[in-house]
């Protein structure tokens, strides 16, 4: 089973030079530090910046200058800020290459929920709807079952929607799949996971 | 025209009214018009629908109006970091209506365009595409969206020429251009008023024909979420 770093490193094997990529909130943003050598991706924050920098030293805090998170970041040399409705602007007119994000829920179509609880948790969407309806690649970083070991890989989703049929590949603690024609496809198993374990945990078909 | 005021309330005087809608800039509590979210609280104005991204949290920002009961409705895409909220809201007292962040921020912007609807593919098939007109353009569905025009919009900028050109910070600028442009009448607050001829015109984010009124005033400018990085010693 891959822990949330590992999660990440496998992750940012996605990435490609020269994209511009934005990175939910969770374990995507882990995948900043894994982003391999050679690869120079730019980061999109959708609150108004591309070429997102780290965070910054102690004493050095803006409060002018946050990440979708609304936590303190610093510029690049590349940076550029730009008003939200160009922020959305840029993600729902597809320049963004892919987004990473967290999953409550996949299904074998690749509709996702991440948004919300109903009479749990109302915090709302944010801008995943957005991303996901509009970036080239969504791929989703998930743990494969919840706490009762039941499988949140399935074949319909349960909770609300954030996007219809938006996912192209899951990466979880036990693989990496992808969504095919008539279901998930396994591209890969987690260290220590066997193929017989990750059928098992996923409710959703697997094809092939 | 002078369009500087001495301060929030006089900014904001005549402009108020029970049950107006306000377009408010500002991304959690970054880039909002903390200044004039407090005077509309002093002023007690009520029945407020209010157009924001955020909530704000508890006791700062549009968490203000909020305990005070002022506002009837929000209009936001996150609300997750305010418990008053969330209190208010699941015992009925608070209608919210959740907008994708995205379709938020163009519904202000189409607002003050003149472009009264868009079609967007952001939640389709979700529960935000109930009700809504649903088009297929080259083989793709997409939902219909409608511009958003204030009463009033309130925005944060950090300098302003007297005829009321912005130029706005880092990502403090977020949602305050098109929430400025969608209101009837825009207020906006900054942390400084240069002298005219002193903004270069290449470089103004947001031109001073979108702004009524503008005062001057410190900011708290509250950080939410203060995230450092250790500084080591060998680079």
């Amino acid at each position: 089973m891959w822990d949330r770093n590992q999660m990440a490193a496998r992750a940012a094997q996605e990435l490609q030079d020269g994209w511009y990529v934005n990175l939910g909130i969770g374990i995507p943003t882990l995948v900043v530090n894994y982003i391999p050598e050679g690869v120079n991706v730019t980061l999109q924050s959708e609150n108004g910046m591309l070429g997102m920098g780290p965070f910054p030293f102690e004493g050095d805090e803006d409060a002018d200058l946050i990440n979708a998170g609304k936590q303190t970041i610093t510029e690049l040399p590349q940076t550029a800020y730009f008003d939200s409705a160009q922020s959305f602007a840029m993600i729902r007119g597809g320049k963004i290459a892919m987004a990473i994000l967290g999953a409550m829920e996949v299904s074998e179509t690749g509709d996702l929920a991440n948004w919300m609880i109903p009479g749990k948790l109302v915090k709302g969407m944010g801008g995943a709807m957005d991303l996901v309806a509009g970036v080239g690649r969504v791929v989703v970083v998930m743990d494969h079952t919840n706490k009762a070991g039941e499988s949140k890989v399935l074949k319909a989703c349960t909770l609300p929607l954030t996007g219809k049929r938006v996912v192209n590949r899951i990466i979880s603690n036990m693989g990496v799949l992808d969504v095919v024609e008539g279901g998930l496809r396994i591209v890969q198993l987690a260290d220590g996971v066997t193929e017989a374990e990750l059928r098992a945990a996923t409710e959703a078909t697997i094809v092939g | 025209m002078n369009k500087i005021y001495p301060n929030a309330a006089a900014a904001l005087d005549g402009l108020l009214f029970d049950g107006m809608t306000i377009a408010s800039g500002g991304f959690g509590l970054c880039g909002i018009p903390e200044l004039l979210i407090a005077a509309i609280r002093d002023a007690g104005t009520k029945s407020l629908t209010v157009a924001s991204n955020n909530a704000g949290v508890d006791g700062f920002g549009l968490g203000q109006l909020l305990e005070t009961r002022q506002v009837k409705k929000m209009i936001s895409s996150y609300v997750g970091e305010n418990a008053e909220f969330m209190r208010q809201y699941l015992s009925g007292e608070l209608e919210l209506e959740f907008n994708p962040q995205g379709t938020l921020a163009e519904r202000m912007r189409a607002g003050g365009a003149g472009i009264p609807g868009f079609y967007t593919a952001t939640g389709v098939g979700t529960v935000i595409a109930e009700g809504k007109d649903v088009k297929v353009f080259n083989g793709r569905e997409y939902i219909l969206e409608t511009g958003i025009i204030a009463d009033l919009s309130i925005v944060k900028a950090w300098k302003a020429d007297p005829s009321g050109n912005l130029v706005f910070r880092k990502t403090a600028r977020n949602f305050n251009p098109p929430a400025a442009t969608c209101g009837k009448v825009c207020v906006v607050e900054v942390e400084e008023i240069v002298p005219l001829g002193s903004l270069d015109p290449d470089t103004i984010h947001l031109p001073g024909i979108y702004v009524h009124r503008l005062i001057q005033g410190a900011h708290e400018k509250r950080i939410e979420q203060r995230t450092t990085r250790k500084r080591e010693a060998a680079q």
